[in-house]
């Protein structure tokens, strides 16, 4: 078929779930740099990115994507605006922590192994959201917003009073670690994802360990929710999403097909919020605000709502953001103080002593501006807005506008 | 010589069951706050019949089928299926007896493609659990193609081949209209309601319509019921016409018998003009 990469032959062919070659070889090489070439150091000038501190971070932004998805099931497919993801995190990590925490005397902790606490997590936050579901499924925009909202702030009174469980507010915890035990015996784990060792003769840390442990688990979550959005439910779930009467009245089941997004998005954040305690490795019960909530509705909003592909662009520009700008304010604190070229624009944005004007300040406390935390906040708040009001799809509407000026390229249209 | 099967007709092959009218509407009554919708509006439909329920607009005609599909709950009356009432039942659950519409304002799911849509329509009709297609299990995956078959074959009736990959937001109204009539046809229905299937259409869509509502009946041996207000499509296609006016029957029977009818005309054109 070469030549004519359009012509399909079957209608297995063209329902798979990567169709062309452009595709598949996109993504083979995507996988390469995200499994390879990132965390063992191979891209020139981008050496840095396999070091700890950027590890940790792509490690959450893995995290953060499944997360994500569970919302993108709910919210991006079903419809369902829920404010409910930081409860449901929060039920999925103590799940955890009950499970697989270190036994003691102050806190609960049965010390299982991960294979146990890393699946209950997902399913106790699913049966949750079963147990919540026949009220949800009732209401939908704005007042399933307000009722999901009420769950959060349910779920941030238990977390705070129930000390035995959550080590209690701003002492907080410690989660299971990410190793690999048949049941609870003694000494060293199977495989321990947080140390260092020696694979097939290569070094490996600690932290690219875990993290090439959370990418794998991604690339799983992420398979499934495309696999659920192109098979029977993911179809329903959108069908009630664009007009739930004439859903109904097509055969959907509106209240069932509900609660089971409610289900499944709540076990992708149980998962979410299990491995989120563990990489973190200590969390207080304040982790679980509404401010969480908020950040996975803008993974949604920011990367576009309704494609897997949109959420994870999605995730990956939220979490790496404040990195970014602390990175670029540190930069352009630099050059101000420098004498090159860009030394007087950079001093526009950034203030550096007690008497230097500038958006941001290099020097909390001492220097006028907002300091890099504050920056950020405002941020987020102006890219949700710009991308509500400009671009409602989101970086995956602009991928989309790129692929098809290129497609006609040279013609406009 | 044998006219050919198509692959649709073997699929929409069914068992003979016992039961003196398809469908039944027993003195049914809706009302919503003062204003009556329906008004002890009684009429039976069989099986392979095309009945036309016209009349002036907020005559009820919409209504009739939101109670028949269970949007709307009528205060009093029945409404049987196949002998059985069907009161109370959920809408999904009156789809899956095998219920389907088309409607008035298009109903169709803007950003899903015209593939997805019609395949939407195999909802009742296939029952792989959702884990299944979650990690695109074998069953799963024989369904989805078994869906695609059945898609594309509707697809292939209604001449839509063209527009299959677009999401129906971006698709010309008569042609929404088409993939409409296709969503409701994957269902495999026995009744078909037709809620204005040719409004603002022009001549030429209105044929076109007129010829799929033909081929469907002949090819596919549905029954259905249509509204229309196009009263050259109703009384050229119709085996039997209903006429409603504010929510009451004024008569019922063939198209040339309720043409003549003073009551129709009087609905439609006013108050006879008194000859003396």
């Amino acid at each position: 078929m070469r030549g004519r990469p359009l012509l399909y032959t079957s209608y297995e062919d063209e329902q798979a779930l990567l169709p062309t070659w452009t595709k598949r070889i996109a993504v083979a090489v995507l996988l390469g740099f995200l499994v390879i070439l990132i965390p063992f150091q191979l891209v020139p000038g981008f050496r840095f990115l396999g070091e700890g501190d950027w590890m940790t971070l792509l490690g959450l932004v893995a995290i953060f994507a499944i997360g994500a998805l569970g919302l993108h099931i709910l919210t991006g497919l079903g419809g369902q605006v829920s404010l409910g993801q930081a409860f449901f995190m929060g039920v999925g990590a103590y799940t955890a922590a009950a499970l697989g925490g270190p036994s003691g005397k102050a806190l609960l902790g049965l010390g299982l192994p991960m294979w146990v606490w890393l699946p209950a997590a997902g399913l106790v936050a699913a049966f949750v959201g079963v147990l919540v579901a026949p009220t949800a499924v009732r209401v939908r925009g704005i007042y399933l917003a307000i009722v999901t909202l009420g769950l959060v702030f349910v779920g941030q009174w238990l977390w705070i009073n129930w000390v035995s469980l959550t080590g209690g507010s701003q002492s907080g915890r410690r989660f299971p670690n990410f190793e690999f035990r048949l049941w609870g015996e003694e000494g060293d784990p199977i495989v321990d994802l947080t140390a260092d060792s020696v694979w097939f003769g290569v070094d490996v840390s600690g932290e690219v360990k875990t993290y090439l442990f959370l990418i794998v688990l991604l690339i799983v979550f992420a398979v499934v929710a495309k696999n659920i959005q192109r098979t029977r439910s993911g179809r329903a779930f959108m069908a009630i999403r664009d007009r739930d009467v004439a859903a109904e009245v097509m055969g959907v089941a509106e209240a069932r097909n509900k609660a089971l997004a409610f289900a499944i998005s709540s076990f992708y954040a149980g998962v979410c919020g299990a491995l989120w305690g563990s990489f973190i490795g200590l969390l207080i019960p304040e982790s679980f605000s509404l401010f969480l909530s908020i950040q996975f509705l803008a993974i949604l909003l920011i990367g576009g709502v309704g494609t897997v592909t949109g959420t994870l662009l999605g995730a990956t520009f939220v979490t790496l953001l404040p990195r970014l700008v602390r990175d670029f304010t540190e930069l352009l604190g630099d050059t101000a103080q420098g004498d090159g070229l860009f030394a007087g624009i950079a001093d526009i944005f950034v203030s550096t002593g007690l008497d230097d004007f500038g958006l941001i300040s290099t020097l909390p406390g001492t220097s006028p501006g907002f300091t890099v935390f504050q920056f950020n906040l405002i941020l987020y708040g102006v890219l949700l807005i710009v991308f509500l009001v400009f671009e409602p799809l989101g970086l995956y509407g602009i991928w989309i506008r790129i692929k098809n000026y290129w497609r006609s390229w040279p013609f406009s249209y | 010589m044998t006219i050919p099967r198509s692959t649709l007709q073997a699929e929409f092959e069914r068992t003979v069951e016992e039961y003196e009218h398809l469908l039944e509407f027993d003195d049914v009554s809706l009302s919503f706050a003062g204003v009556t919708a329906l008004d002890e509006v009684s009429f039976s439909v069989d099986d392979n019949e095309l009945f036309a329920m016209i009349g002036p607009n907020g005559a009820g005609k919409t209504s009739a089928f939101n109670c028949l599909n269970g949007v709307y709950k009528p205060q009093e009356g029945d409404i049987r299926w196949k002998g059985e009432s069907i009161l109370g039942t959920r809408p999904d659950q009156i789809a899956e007896l095998g219920i389907a519409r088309t409607f008035q304002n298009i109903e169709l799911f803007p950003h899903m493609t015209v593939l997805e849509n019609i395949t939407l329509g195999r909802h009742i009709r296939t029952d792989t659990p959702w884990w299944n297609g979650a990690l695109w299990l074998g069953a799963a995956r024989a369904e989805e193609m078994a869906n695609r078959a059945f898609a594309e074959d509707l697809i292939d009736l209604l001449e839509i081949e063209q527009w299959r990959a677009y999401p129906v937001a971006l698709l010309p109204y008569g042609i929404q209209k088409r993939v409409e009539l296709g969503r409701a046809l994957a269902m495999e229905p026995e009744l078909l309601l037709l809620d204005e299937p040719v409004a603002g259409m022009n001549l030429e869509e209105t044929e076109d319509m007129a010829r799929f509502i033909l081929d469907i009946r002949e090819e596919l041996g549905i029954s259905m019921i249509l509204v229309d207000h196009d009263m050259g499509l109703v009384m050229d296609i119709a085996d039997r016409v209903m006429v409603l006016d504010f929510g009451r029957v004024i008569a019922t029977g063939v198209p040339t018998e309720v043409q003549r009818h003073p009551d129709v005309i009087r609905a439609y054109l006013g108050a006879e003009l008194e000859s003396e």
